[in-house]
C-alpha cells in the first residue's frame, strides 16, 4: 500500500489534575513564576466576576449571560500570550483573554446588560467585538491576518471558537484559506464538550478537533485545556510560528463547560450530574494553585488576600455598570452609517421628538 | 478619449482607486490571472500584483468573511461575487457583520468594503446566473445598494462605493455590460450615492427604473414620444438609501408613475417606491401607480428569460394605462 498522506496530533499536558508535573520537560513559561502568578490571579478574578455576573442575571440586573466557568486556563493563556498589536476575534465568553488585553469587566456587563457601548471597549481598538453568529469570527481573524500579510506587519490574528463552532463552514473556510494563503492566524478551539445540549461526540466523527486543521495544511495540536501551562505553551508556539511566517495553526484546548451554556439554559435537562462532578476534579484553578504552592510562590494567606481583592474589584465594576445610564434613543440611529442618509435622519428626528414629548 | 463600455468603466474605476489608495485590494474567484469571468478585473493583477488582486479559494463564505476582517483592520477590500446567484453564502457576513460592525461597536470598527456582483438576466446563462435579488439587500439596515446603468455611472458610482466608509453592495447589470460605449474621463470624479439620475425630462408620466431595464425604459420613452406622450425617465441608481425626493418632485409634475424592475414584483424595491408615493404623494397622483416587473416566479432558463423580463411593450402599455385616467 502506498500512503498519500498521514498525520499525527500531539497531545500536550504538563500538569496532572493535582498540579503535579507529568514528567514532560516544562517549558520556560512554567518557570516564569511572576507571569504564572499573574495568570493565576487573572483566572481567579475571572471566576469571581463570572459568579457575580450570573447572580446579577438571576436578580434581573443583567440580560442573558454566557458563563466562562471552567475555561479560565484556556482564556488566560490566549490573552497573556498575545501582543497588544495582535488581533483577538473572540466568540462570547473569553473574558479572561479580554481582561488581560484591557477590556474592563464593566464593559462585559454593559454588553450583556443590553448596551452596545460594551463593544466600544477599553482593550485594543482593533480587537473584534463579541461574535454571536457561531464561528463567523474565524474568517474575520483570517481577513485580519490577510491584511497583516499584505501590509507586511508582524502581527497575528487569533480567533476563538468552540467544539460546536468547529462544525461550521466558517471554521473550515478559515482554516482552508489560512493554509492556502499562508496567513498569520491561530484558530483556538476551546473544546468544552458541549454546544448547548449537543455533546462533542455528535459534532464530528473525527478523533480530535485539532486534526481538522490538517486538511487545510495547518500546524495542529491538542492540549489539556485545564492545564494553564500547556495552553500557554501552545499559544506561544502557534503565535511565534505565525509571526515568523510559519503559517497558521489550530490549537484545540480540551476543557469542560462547568456552567450552563448561558443563563437562559439549564444543563440539568441534558447532561448527567456525575459527569459535571467528575469534570470539577479536573478544573483549572486548583491545578495551577497547587503547582504554584508547591514551588513556594503561593500560599493560603495570599489566596485569602486575592479573593478579597477580586471581590472588591468586581464590586467596583458592578457598581460602575449599574450606575451607567442607558443611551439616548438617537443612539440606535447614530452609528448605522458614517454619513447618515436622509431617510435615517428623518426617522431619528421622529424618535427623538417622541422622547421629548414624553418629557 | 476612447469610448468605454459599462464593464470597462468598472475596470477603469478599480484601477484608478488602486493607484491612488494602497489600502484598496480586490479579491474573489478567477479575478487574478483570468481577469474575472466577465473581465472586469482584466490587467489589474499585472499592475498591482497577486496580493492586491487576490484569487481566493472557491468559497463565497471565505470571500465575504475575509473581506469583513480586512475592512475592520483598515483596508478597503472589493470582493467580487462571481454571479449574484452565488452571493447567498456571503449573506451572513454581510448582514450579521458588515452591516452592523459600525453600529455594534459604536463606531470603533467599521466595514469600508464593496461587494461587486454581476446582476440580472438576459445573457443566456445557466441556472443561478441571472437573478435580480437586490430587494433582499435593500431590507438590511447599514448597507448601501448601488446599481449603475451606464459606463459613466458605473465609473462614478464605483469610485463613490470604494471611498464610502460603509459597506456597499454594487450590482452590475451584466446584460448591458457591453450594450454601448461612451466617453468616460478617468478623472477620479465620484458620483453621489444617494441621488437618482433624471435621464430624460418629461411632463406626462414618470418612469422609474434601475439596472438593465433602464434600457427598455428609455426605449419605451422613445416609443411614447412617437405617440406624443412625454415621459420623464429616472434611473434610481442607488437603491438604498433611496432618493425619494427626486421621484416625488417628478410625480408632482406628471401625476403619473410607472416603476420598472427586472426583479419579481412581490415586496420588490418597486413596492417601496409605490408605498412612499402612497404615503407622501397620493394627492399629486392622478392615476394609480403601475409596476412593470418580472413575474413572481423563478427566472426561467434562458429560452424563456426574455419573456420574463419587462419589455418595451409592457412599459408602454402601463404608461398608457396611467394616461387613460384623467
Amino acid at each position: 500500500m502506498t500512503i498519500a498522506a498521514s498525520f499525527q496530533i500531539e497531545y500536550r499536558q504538563y500538569l496532572d489534575p493535582d498540579g503535579n508535573p507529568t514528567g514532560k520537560t516544562l517549558p520556560a513559561i512554567a518557570r516564569d513564576l511572576e507571569q504564572m502568578v499573574q495568570i493565576y490571579k487573572l483566572m481567579s478574578f475571572t471566576r469571581v466576576f463570572d459568579s457575580k455576573a450570573i447572580a446579577l442575571q438571576r436578580t434581573g440586573k443583567l440580560g442573558t449571560y454566557a458563563s466562562s466557568l471552567g475555561h479560565e486556563a484556556a482564556h488566560a493563556a490566549i490573552g497573556s500570550a498575545m501582543r497588544p498589536e495582535d488581533v483577538l476575534a473572540p466568540a462570547y465568553r473569553e473574558y479572561a483573554a479580554q481582561f488581560w488585553r484591557g477590556v474592563k469587566p464593566r464593559e462585559v456587563l454593559l454588553y450583556w446588560g443590553g448596551d452596545e457601548r460594551g463593544n466600544d471597549f477599553s482593550g485594543p481598538a482593533h480587537d473584534f467585538a463579541w461574535c454571536v453568529p457561531i464561528a463567523t469570527q474565524c474568517l474575520h481573524a483570517a481577513g485580519s491576518a490577510l491584511a497583516f500579510k499584505i501590509r507586511g506587519e508582524k502581527r497575528v490574528a487569533v480567533a476563538v471558537v468552540g467544539d460546536g463552532g468547529s462544525s461550521k463552514a466558517d471554521f473550515y473556510s478559515a482554516l482552508n484559506s489560512a493554509g492556502a494563503l499562508e496567513l498569520p492566524l491561530v484558530l483556538v478551539v476551546v473544546n468544552n464538550q458541549w454546544a448547548i445540549s449537543v455533546p462533542r461526540s455528535r459534532q464530528t466523527g473525527a478523533e480530535t478537533l485539532a486534526q481538522k486543521g490538517i486538511a487545510g495544511g495547518l500546524y495542529c495540536l491538542q492540549v489539556d485545556g485545564n492545564d494553564a501551562i500547556a495552553c500557554r505553551d501552545a499559544m506561544d508556539e502557534a503565535l511565534t510560528r505565525a509571526r515568523d511566517g510559519g503559517g497558521a495553526s489550530v490549537v484545540e484546548m480540551v476543557t469542560y463547560r462547568l456552567h450552563d451554556h448561558t443563563t437562559a439554559d439549564d444543563a440539568r435537562r441534558y447532561r448527567p450530574d456525575d459527569e459535571v462532578k467528575e469534570a470539577w476534579e479536573r478544573e483549572p484553578l486548583g491545578r495551577l494553585r497547587a503547582y504554584l504552592t508547591r514551588l513556594g510562590v503561593w500560599n493560603e494567606d495570599k489566596e485569602t488576600a486575592l479573593q478579597s481583592e477580586c471581590e472588591a474589584r468586581v464590586a467596583e465594576e458592578v457598581d460602575a455598570y449599574l450606575a451607567t445610564r442607558s443611551q439616548p434613543v438617537e443612539a440606535m440611529f447614530d452609528y448605522l452609517y458614517a454619513d447618515m442618509p436622509l431617510e435615517i435622519a428623518q426617522q431619528r428626528a421622529l424618535a427623538v421628538a417622541r422622547e421629548v414629548n414624553r418629557g | 478619449m476612447a469610448e468605454i463600455s459599462l464593464i470597462e468603466g468598472i475596470t477603469q474605476a478599480l484601477a484608478y482607486e488602486m493607484r491612488k489608495d494602497q489600502s484598496v485590494v480586490v479579491l474573489g474567484e478567477d479575478i487574478g490571472v483570468n481577469g474575472g469571468v466577465f473581465r472586469a478585473t482584466v490587467g489589474l493583477q499585472q499592475e498591482f500584483g497577486p496580493w492586491r488582486v487576490l484569487d481566493t479559494p472557491l468559497c463565497e463564505t471565505t470571500i465575504a468573511g475575509l473581506t469583513v476582517g480586512m475592512a475592520a483592520q483598515g483596508m478597503k477590500p472589493i470582493a467580487e461575487a462571481q454571479f449574484e446567484g452565488f452571493i447567498y453564502p456571503m449573506l451572513e457576513h454581510l448582514i450579521c457583520h458588515a452591516a452592523r460592525m459600525r453600529h455594534r461597536t459604536r463606531g470603533r470598527l467599521s466595514s469600508p468594503l464593496v461587494v461587486r456582483a454581476p446582476w440580472g438576466g438576459g445573457i443566456r446563462a445557466p441556472e443561478h446566473h441571472s437573478e435580480a435579488n437586490e430587494a433582499l439587500f435593500a431590507n438590511v439596515p447599514g448597507l448601501r445598494i448601488v446599481m449603475p446603468s451606464s459606463p459613466a455611472r458605473a465609473y462614478g458610482l464605483l469610485l463613490a462605493a470604494i471611498r464610502d466608509p460603509d459597506p456597499v453592495i454594487y450590482f452590475e447589470p451584466k446584460r448591458i455590460y457591453r450594450q454601448y460605449k461612451e466617453e468616460v474621463p478617468d478623472d477620479g470624479e465620484a458620483l453621489p450615492l444617494d441621488v437618482c439620475f433624471v435621464l430624460r425630462d418629461g411632463t406626462d408620466v414618470t418612469l422609474v427604473s434601475w439596472g438593465a431595464t433602464v434600457k427598455e425604459t428609455l426605449e419605451a420613452a422613445d416609443a411614447l414620444e412617437a405617440e406624443g406622450i412625454s415621459a420623464e425617465v429616472i434611473d434610481l441608481a442607488t437603491i438604498r438609501p433611496l432618493d425619494f425626493d427626486t421621484i416625488h418632485e417628478s410625480v408632482t409634475r406628471t401625476g403619473r408613475c410607472v416603476i420598472v424592475q427586472e426583479a419579481p414584483k412581490n415586496v420588490g424595491v418597486g413596492a417601496e417606491i409605490a408605498a412612499r408615493l402612497a404615503e407622501q404623494a397620493l394627492y399629486d397622483l392622478v392615476a394609480p401607480v403601475e409596476r412593470v416587473t418580472g413575474y413572481d416566479t423563478h427566472m426561467p432558463l434562458f429560452r424563456l428569460e426574455m419573456k420574463y423580463m419587462p419589455s418595451v411593450e409592457r412599459i408602454v402599455e402601463a404608461a398608457k394605462r396611467t394616461l387613460a385616467v384623467s
